[in-house]
């Protein structure tokens, strides 16, 4: 499987007892997905293909800019303005000819993630942000593919690696995004802590392909750059928030991300949200008559006519408020019960109230 | 009871100090969640996760004396 050229190449792992030819064979077999070619991507993506990893897809939407290269190590002046995974993929190509490539140059976003996902075996977080974050999270779930966690804090990083082995989620350890944690742009990092972070992401990866040492899994490591102190927390795995992703399946591509960590981390007002069976609907749809609104694509299936709802797909609702009764009482249904539960967060934004969601959605009609 | 804290990212920044030795009426962790959110409104804005002897707990658990506590929070950065 491996040619002389490549032998002689890997030979220093290839000595070593824990990966050996076969170990070098796992690495060069394997399928990595890097999400951002970033400060925590660029240093984990030139181990990653130094070390062999076979095939390695990268996805960012972003261009090379001029402060970037105080940490995005891969990036040279004349780089600016062009995209960051293709650039990167161009230098790390010269770096190992036996890499392949995929080169995705668009955001991640909750249409692409499934398919992208797919047709990986591992993920590498060096996003930004936390609704990509979250996505990632989700989708890794969805798609059950671990996820090597890194995020960074001025002079601070963590990682850990997710759902590992049907191990701990990012959900399990920060069910809800907090209301406000800027961005290395917006406060400033030291540049070297994304190359100690990235790369300690990348270690995970390769332990996890060759199957070898403790994956950090089910806890999360705390790095401190000033220090040098790092600090191994215990995670405990949350079953509910995962079945909680596994039951958003079908509604996994209209979820707002965006809207989630802008609005989400006040868990009272989440709590407050009203909600009722379809045996309870069906109750009280013998009494009285109440506005039905069904925030599902057109399309979807099945219609229920006794409800005589008013569809209007969740994506649609800014637009087209003036086709509600504001005055009435609401019930608010989708396939499942998640898109439903966003509309109503963003009706009472709007100044509805008495809204209504309907708990397991029109499945469980 | 005493409890030794240690903080991280910017709840360290926010309190000025990366640890200290607290002594505290309190029994749960989620009577230090609400002493520390009522003494430091800002904190709230952060999501913090508490772990008492380096593991996350939830908000019943019962602290005891000498239990060493951090508040971790999340970060964006990448």
């Amino acid at each position: 499987m491996l040619s002389t050229k490549e032998k002689y190449r890997y030979s220093r792992h290839i000595l070593l007892d824990k990966v050996g030819e076969s170990g070098q064979g796992k690495l060069k077999s394997a399928r990595v997905l890097v999400i951002g070619a970033g400060g925590l991507s660029c240093p984990a993506l030139q181990y990653l293909v130094a070390a062999g990893v076979g095939h390695i897809g990268i996805i960012d939407f972003d261009t090379v800019d001029e402060s970037n290269l105080q940490r995005q190590i891969l990036f040279v002046p004349d780089d600016i303005g062009k995209n960051k995974a293709t650039i990167a993929s161009q230098k790390l190509s010269k770096q190992n000819p036996y890499v392949q490539f995929d080169v995705y140059p668009e955001k991640l976003t909750n249409k692409n993630a499934i398919d992208l996902f797919e047709k990986y075996d591992l993920i590498l977080d060096g996003t930004d942000n936390f609704s990509t974050r979250y996505l990632i999270n989700d989708a890794s779930i969805l798609t059950a593919r671990p996820f090597v966690y890194g995020g960074i804090y001025k002079f601070e990083g963590q990682v850990s690696v997710f759902n590992f082995e049907n191990g701990a989620s990012y959900r399990c350890l920060f069910p809800r995004p907090p209301a406000k944690s800027p961005n290395c742009s917006e406060i400033g990092v030291l540049g070297i802590l994304p190359g100690i972070i990235g790369t300690m992401q990348a270690n995970e990866i390769i332990k996890i392909i060759l199957g070898i040492g403790d994956v950090l899994s089910g806890k999360i490591l705390n790095y401190n750059a000033l220090t040098a102190d790092s600090t191994r927390i215990a995670i405990k795995k949350s079953d509910k928030q995962i079945q909680n992703i596994l039951d958003m399946r079908d509604d996994f591509k209209d979820y707002n991300y965006d809207y989630f960590c802008e609005t989400n981390h006040d868990n009272k007002k989440v709590e407050k949200i009203k909600e009722i069976s379809s045996e309870e609907l069906k109750q009280i749809l013998k009494t009285r008559s109440i506005q039905v609104l069904d925030v599902r694509q057109e399309w979807e299936m099945p219609k229920i006519i006794e409800l005589n709802a008013i569809n209007i797909p969740l994506g649609e609702i800014p637009n087209r408020l003036s086709e509600l009764d504001k005055d009435k009482q609401t019930l608010v249904c989708c396939q499942s019960g998640i898109r439903s539960r966003e509309c109503i967060k963003l009706l009472e934004k709007q100044g509805y109230s008495n809204l209504i969601n309907l708990k397991g959605g029109i499945s469980s009609w | 009871m005493k409890i030794k804290m240690k903080y991280f990212g910017m709840i360290a920044e926010s309190l000025g100090k990366e640890e200290e030795t607290l002594d505290l009426d309190i029994k749960m962790v989620s009577d230090l969640s609400d002493y520390f959110l009522s003494e430091f409104s800002r904190l709230e804005e952060m999501n913090f996760q508490i772990s008492v002897n380096l593991n996350i707990v939830p908000a019943q658990f019962e602290l005891s004396e000498n239990d060493e506590v951090a508040l971790l929070p999340a970060f964006a950065g990448g």
